[in-house]
């Protein structure tokens, strides 16, 4: 499929985002689309923000300037109400799984029904079983979070975002410290999940083999800026030495092995201020 | 020059701090709709913010009563005024020891374990993770454990100055032998309704709600690493200390300054 054929129908836009930390800059004018439908990767290098990237189009994140918008509302312009309303209609998963740790699996999933619907307790239960067995966890409704190993714990995590029934989720790093097994399994769930809910899903992740082998789109972003986007097959063919050094994992290259310093010679030599 | 631009800093930072913190206060004081929707939020909180404080508020207010009546029973005994020991251990109890004394249990009790649970759901993303499925953190975490405390630190108050008096009734009465109704009754005749009882439990209503608002803050503001959680609950025992002794001076001055 060509850029233009995906991009058609956007949920989410960014425009010239940006946004700092005290007096670090983490954005510079970011702008990206996010494709209705599909699953969007936005890969790069650890600390390039882009966990701070889902928090902004989450709105609990303010940008210092720059717009999203998410299914035609502004979030700038949105009350706090609003924005509320919105994100009922988003899930996030995060690294961690952020489950509450003080109640069991099945009253995590059950959660956000309880707070935001009526439901009559026989209906309620059924719709968290349904969300636990899509995610192979009905099982495990019993135990408490504290139980559960990382990727389970993220599996009852992803449970509980699809339990309203979203438009988008995002996925903050879903596939970091996993082992082959749970890696697989979140791979497949994730995909399996966006196709099957007719959802929205982006992922967060530096996780090239396996985001690449699920995502319809890519954005990877280095020191503010959007490097370069396009679909897997296109990117896998880019021309930037950058891109291909990242994509392939290659140690050294545009981004050096090396943290800059004064050179090596000297620095043995003690010649630098202080040391002689 | 570079001293005084730390001083600003600081200086600025408070402020900040102290804005940031009265901002969070009017949130969860608009947060109290929502639990009174919901008391089981509330009540699972008294559990663990009251009811588990019980037992060393008890057993302090107990030993507190017993050491003044010892203390007191020496004293007056020279002027041959043991008969007043019930006068003393009350209002000493009444009026300081019992809010002072609870509060700053409850800080070191309570308001540690506040911050650092709050403190603890920061940094495990769990108050991300409910703002993200459109719950807000405040009205949901914060407002419970907030009004908890408010209303738990009077009623512990009133517990440990009960057994506080009753402590001093065991050591002066039964074990060094003042007469039973000189004890009560003499306590009965001096301890004035409004002027003691009441302004002890409006100290106590003070104290509650800025020891609670600070745990609830400290833990809310916490940097969300391991080291930001502890220094935070340290922060919270620390100053909600200075804040009690410093509230209890200036509350005092008021209500018994002008005798």
């Amino acid at each position: 499929m060509t850029d233009s054929a995906i991009l058609n129908d956007v949920l989410v836009s960014v425009r010239d985002l940006h946004f700092s930390r005290g007096s670090r800059k983490i954005f510079n004018g970011i702008n990206l689309e996010i494709p209705r439908g599909k699953i969007t990767a936005i890969m790069g290098p650890s600390g390039t923000g882009k966990t701070t990237l889902l928090k902004v189009i989450g709105g609990q994140l303010r940008p210092d300037s720059g717009t999203v918008v998410i299914d035609g509302q502004d979030l700038g312009k949105l009350s706090r109400s609003g924005l509320y309303e919105l994100r009922k209609r988003m899930g996030m998963l995060f690294q961690s799984g952020a489950l509450l740790t003080d109640i069991d699996v099945f009253e995590n999933v059950a959660f956000p029904v309880r707070e935001h619907t009526d439901l009559p307790e026989a209906l309620l239960r059924d719709l968290v079983l349904m969300k636990l067995q899509a995610v192979g966890l009905r099982g495990a409704r019993d135990l408490n979070p504290g139980e559960l190993s990382g990727g389970m714990a993220r599996r009852v995590a992803l449970a509980r975002a699809i339990a309203l029934d979203p438009m988008m989720i995002m996925f903050d790093e879903p596939f970091t410290g996993q082992d082959p097994i749970s890696m697989g399994v979140l791979v497949d769930l994730i995909k399996r999940i966006n196709d099957a809910l007719g959802l929205t899903s982006i992922i967060v992740s530096h996780d090239v083999k396996e985001t690449i082998s699920i995502a319809d789109y890519l954005y990877i972003i280095s020191e503010g800026k959007v490097v370069e986007h396009g679909t897997p097959e296109a990117l896998g063919h880019s021309g930037s030495e950058w891109t291909r050094q990242f994509l392939d994992g290659l140690p050294d290259g545009p981004v050096p092995f090396h943290y800059p310093a004064v050179s090596y010679q000297e620095d043995l030599l003690g010649k630098q201020k202080g040391v002689a | 020059m570079e001293k005084i631009r730390a001083l600003g800093r600081s200086g600025i930072h408070s402020l900040e701090r102290l804005g940031r913190g009265s901002i969070f206060l009017m949130r969860i004081f608009g947060g109290f709709w929502s639990i009174l929707k919901r008391p089981r939020l509330l009540i699972a909180q008294f559990y663990s913010v009251g009811v588990l404080s019980l037992l060393i508020i008890l057993v302090s207010g107990l030993f507190v009563g017993m050491v003044l009546a010892l203390q007191g029973y020496n004293m007056l005994a020279d002027f041959g005024a043991e008969e007043s020991l019930g006068v003393a251990v009350a209002l000493s109890i009444v009026r300081e020891l019992g809010p002072v004394v609870t509060a700053l249990l409850f800080a070191g009790r309570a308001g540690s374990a506040l911050s650092a649970e709050i403190g603890l759901m920061k940094a495990t993303e769990q108050l991300s993770g409910l703002e993200m499925m459109a719950v807000d953190p405040i009205h949901r975490i914060i407002a419970p454990r907030f009004f908890a405390g408010l209303i738990s630190l009077p009623l512990l108050t009133a517990m440990f100055s009960a057994i506080g008096i009753y402590g001093g009734y065991l050591i002066g009465v039964e074990l060094l032998g003042v007469d039973a109704g000189a004890y009560w009754s003499q306590m009965q005749a001096k301890v004035d309704w409004y002027d003691d009882v009441i302004n002890g439990v409006l100290k106590s209503i003070v104290f509650g709600f800025v020891v609670t608002w600070i745990a609830v803050f400290e833990g809310y503001d916490a940097i969300p690493t391991s080291e930001g959680v502890s220094r935070a609950t340290t922060r919270t025992v620390v100053h909600s200390a200075l804040a009690i002794l410093a509230l209890d001076f200036m509350l005092t001055a008021l209500m018994f300054g002008d005798v």
